[in-house]
Order: structure tokens, then C-alpha cells, then sequence
């Protein structure tokens, strides 16, 4: 594969646009600006930290170090699933909740992934990295949105619920509705993707690999597989995120505990 | 009733011996008497309680007190739709001896705020609850029948969100002032509604702020009032 190599010069062309859009912020007055150059600044500094820090996993191709990278990743996943809550559970449900569906669906799907595509050894971390942290990223999407939509509607259907709760409906029908919905927003996203796949957009990974120089139908092949078992992860993660805070904001008496959410 | 209160062997404080006091009512007035309708425990949540009351079949009891002394909680204890100490039976059976959504289709509290969970106001009725035939009695057109939610006033809701509650089912209902804000005429015809529901046998708790609509429809009046119940005379 030849692999056009990028300079930094490249990168800083790349980067002279985010610095363009942040100076039309300044100057229509449309407070982004700040929020998009730290974004884009955190992003150069992550990727290229991530980049060495790759590198040398890939060197010591030790299984320790590599079940670690992936923990790692697990961990910060967590922590964004936990930021991106207007409504959080209280105690360690806050973040246990999203740490425990995104680590299941994320370890569940790379594992289905390793299994076919046997790499040698089986924890090859040019295979286990990358797949889990892409895996990662969409579950961490289904699970977060879901997580979100889920609890904030049930916040704002309060009276709803308790109507049907108090009428003699059992907690599975009352929070039905909230939890079909909050499961289609969290998986909005991978649909559109997979619907807009080739169509309207190259998906990102594909472009890359194309850019990188394979051949089109090679790269179109990896993409289909990426895409679904990121499918199958969000829609995993999000399920099983709300499954877990339908019950946790309900109790066996088939009560509403809005108690077991902190205040925003 | 003076002299009842000095007759030792009915009972010795009303607050404790509700269940003799009900029946006690009853034998005075000469009706029939289930004392065993629904019992409480011992209910506590929070400020509210330790209480315990008992109300008979087919009774009206109003339930006064100060906003904020805990007169919603204490309903919506007893229909077990919050965590509390204590228990509340109906007819000897413990709430806590069965599933929540069964107690509930017995002992039913409709909230002061009413909920909706559907688009169209007919989707929250049994298909087979006649909803056409029962609006005229809450003063509500026939044709709200086929109306959304959306369209309801705030009054109508009130109303509609009565007639959902009222199911063959239910033996008590816990209702978090019925009649707030309605029209005079609206609350003669819910509380006609009301007494043909207790004629039926079922029992009513009801929260209200009007001293006068009390008096029109409990034959029991209850006062919340540092987290304790205190019966008073009509």
C-alpha cells in the first residue's frame, strides 16, 4: 500500500479552516469561536499523543498493555457519557450505568470482530486498538444520546407516568413509550449513517483507506463490516442503557423514583 | 358526637381507633358496616405520619389541612406510589402481600395534575368504557370523544382524568383535590358522580380546600396537621 504521507504543513492548511470559521464567529457575533478552537486544538493534541502512545503499544505488543489501552479508552468513554447528562442517576449509577452498557456492548462486538477476523496472534493491537476504539466511539454515541433522551423525557412526562402508574399500569408499559423513543434517538444516528453509506457521503474510514491508497471495492468491503458492527454496538449499548435505567428509575413496587436522579 | 367520644368501650382516642370510630358512626346512623374496607398502618414517609385510619365501605372521608402539611403524600402512600413505612390493607389483604399495579386498580389516587400519555383523549379509555355515552355527565360534549389531548382546557382534563379513574374495579378512590378550579356546575355533577360511586359501595378519600364541599360530601372529615390525622366533627 503506498501511504501518502502528510506534512505538517498539510495539517496546518487543514487547521487554517477551523481558524477561519472561528474568526466568522468573531465577527458575526456568533459565540463558537472559543468552544471550536479548543475543540480543535484538543483534537491535534490527542490525536498525535495517541499516535505515540500507538506506536510504542504496537512495538511492545504486550496483551497487558493492550488489555489496558482498551480499559483506558472504556474509561474515557465513560467519563463522556457521564459529562453529556442533563439528568444524571445519583451515586455510582451516575456513571455505572453508561460504563457497564458501553464496556458490554463494546467488549461483546470487538469480540465478534476478532472471531472473524482471526488476526495472529489474536490480540494483534493493530486490529484490537482501532476496532475497539471504533466500536467504542458508537456505542458511546447510542449509549450516551439514549441515556440522555431517556432520562430527561422522564423528568419532563413525570405526570404521564405516574397517571398510568397510579391507574394500575406495571412500570414495563408505563416507561415504554419514553423507552422505545430514547432508543430510536440513540440510534438515529448509525441509521442515517448506514442509510447515507455511499450515497450521499464516503464514509469516513473508507476515504482514508482510499486516500491511503487501497483499492476502492477492498475498502468498500472493510467499511460494510466496520458500519454494522458499529450498528450492532450502539444500538447494543443503547438498548441495553435503557433496559438498565428503566429499572433504575422505577423500583419493584412499580413506582416512579425521581429521587434516584440528581438535580440538574 | 359527644356522647360516643365518652363511651369507653368503643374506643379511646379517635386517632388510633379509627376502624371502632367508623363503625361506630355507622351503627348510629343504622347503615351496614364493613370495617375492614381499607385499614393503614402505620404510614410514614418523611414528615407525614406514623398513621393509622380505617374507612369503611361506601364512605366519603374529606381530608383537610394546610398546603404543604402532607395531605398528597399521605394519598399517594396509601396507593403505594411512593416509599413509606407501614401498610395499608384493603379488606384484610396487605398492599405489600400483592403487585403494586394490582393494589392500585383497587385503591386508585387520581393526582391534582392530571396525565397524559397518548395524543387522542380516547386512547387512554378501555375500548369498551363507553366514553361517548359517560362525557355528558362530567359536562363535556360527545365529540371530545374523537378530540386530541391538546385541544382539552385544563378544566376538561380535571374531568376526564375523574372519569378514567372510575373503573368497576376500583373499591377506593383517593382523589387530590377532585374539584379545584371547576365552574359550580362542573363540581355538581362530579360530585353526583361521586355519590353514585359510593352508592356502589366504593370508598372515598378526598383532599379538598372548600370547607363547604366537604361538609356536602364526607361523612368523615379529616385534618392533616403536624404529620398526624385529627378527626373532626362535620
Amino acid at each position: 500500500m503506498n501511504e501518502a504521507s502528510l506534512t505538517a504543513l498539510d495539517l496546518a492548511l487543514a487547521g487554517a479552516l477551523v481558524v477561519l470559521n472561528a474568526a466568522l464567529s468573531l465577527l458575526l457575533d456568533l459565540g463558537v469561536a472559543r468552544s471550536l478552537l479548543i475543540a480543535g486544538v484538543r483534537s491535534v493534541v490527542q490525536l498525535l499523543l495517541v499516535g505515540l502512545v500507538l506506536k510504542t503499544v504496537f512495538a511492545l505488543n504486550s496483551p497487558l498493555l493492550i488489555a489496558a489501552v482498551v480499559l483506558a479508552m472504556i474509561g474515557m468513554a465513560s467519563y463522556e457519557i457521564v459529562s453529556r447528562q442533563d439528568r444524571r442517576f445519583t451515586g455510582l449509577w451516575g456513571a455505572g450505568i453508561g460504563a457497564g452498557t458501553t464496556m458490554l456492548a463494546t467488549l461483546f462486538v470487538t469480540a465478534v470482530a476478532l472471531a472473524t477476523l482471526a488476526p495472529s496472534p489474536w490480540y494483534a493491537p493493530q486490529i484490537v486498538i482501532p476496532l475497539a476504539g471504533i466500536v467504542l466511539g458508537s456505542v458511546m454515541n447510542g449509549v450516551s444520546v439514549s441515556l440522555n433522551a431517556f432520562n430527561t423525557s422522564v423528568v419532563r412526562e413525570r405526570a404521564a407516568i405516574e397517571a398510568r402508574l397510579a391507574l394500575g399500569d406495571s412500570r414495563a408499559l408505563a416507561f415504554k413509550a419514553l423507552q422505545r423513543s430514547a432508543l430510536r434517538a440513540g440510534i438515529i444516528p448509525i441509521l442515517n449513517q448506514m442509510s447515507a453509506a455511499g450515497v450521499i457521503t464516503l464514509p469516513g474510514m473508507m476515504t482514508g483507506q482510499i486516500l491511503a491508497g487501497m483499492a476502492p471495492f477492498e475498502a468498500a468491503k472493510y467499511q460494510i463490516f466496520v458500519l454494522l458492527l458499529l450498528a450492532g454496538g450502539s444500538g447494543l449499548g443503547a438498548i441495553a442503557a435503557t433496559m438498565v435505567a428503566v429499572r433504575r428509575i422505577s423500583d419493584t413496587r412499580d413506582r416512579l423514583r425521581l429521587d434516584r436522579l440528581a438535580k440538574s | 358526637m359527644p356522647q360516643l367520644a365518652r363511651d369507653p368501650t368503643l374506643f379511646s382516642t379517635y386517632k388510633h381507633q379509627g376502624e371502632a370510630y367508623d363503625s361506630a358512626v355507622c351503627r348510629a346512623r343504622g347503615g351496614s358496616y364493613n370495617a375492614r374496607m381499607l385499614e393503614l398502618r402505620g404510614l410514614r414517609r418523611l414528615h407525614v405520619g406514623p398513621i393509622d385510619l380505617s374507612i369503611g365501605k361506601g364512605t366519603c372521608v374529606s381530608l383537610m389541612g394546610a398546603s404543604g402539611s402532607g395531605k398528597s403524600a399521605l394519598l399517594r402512600m396509601i396507593a403505594d406510589l411512593d416509599p413509606h413505612e407501614g401498610d395499608a390493607l384493603l379488606d384484610g389483604r396487605a398492599c405489600s402481600s400483592m403487585p403494586a399495579p394490582e393494589w392500585r386498580r383497587l385503591v386508585t389516587y387520581v393526582a391534582a395534575e392530571s396525565g397524559w400519555w397518548e395524543e387522542s383523549v380516547a386512547a387512554h379509555f378501555a375500548v369498551d368504557a363507553g366514553l361517548e355515552s359517560l362525557l355528558p355527565a362530567v359536562g363535556i360534549a360527545r365529540e371530545a370523544a374523537t378530540w386530541p389531548v391538546a385541544r382539552l382546557s385544563t378544566g376538561e382534563r380535571q374531568r376526564l382524568a375523574l372519569l378514567r379513574a372510575f373503573r368497576p374495579a376500583n373499591r377506593v378512590l383517593l382523589l387530590d383535590e377532585p374539584t379545584s378550579g371547576l365552574d359550580a356546575e362542573s363540581i355538581g355533577m362530579i360530585e353526583k358522580l361521586l355519590r353514585d360511586r359510593l352508592a356502589q359501595g366504593t370508598s372515598i378519600l378526598m383532599v379538598t380546600h372548600d370547607a363547604e364541599q366537604a361538609a356536602r360530601m364526607g361523612s368523615r372529615h379529616l385534618l392533616l396537621r403536624d404529620g398526624q390525622v385529627e378527626e373532626r366533627a362535620p
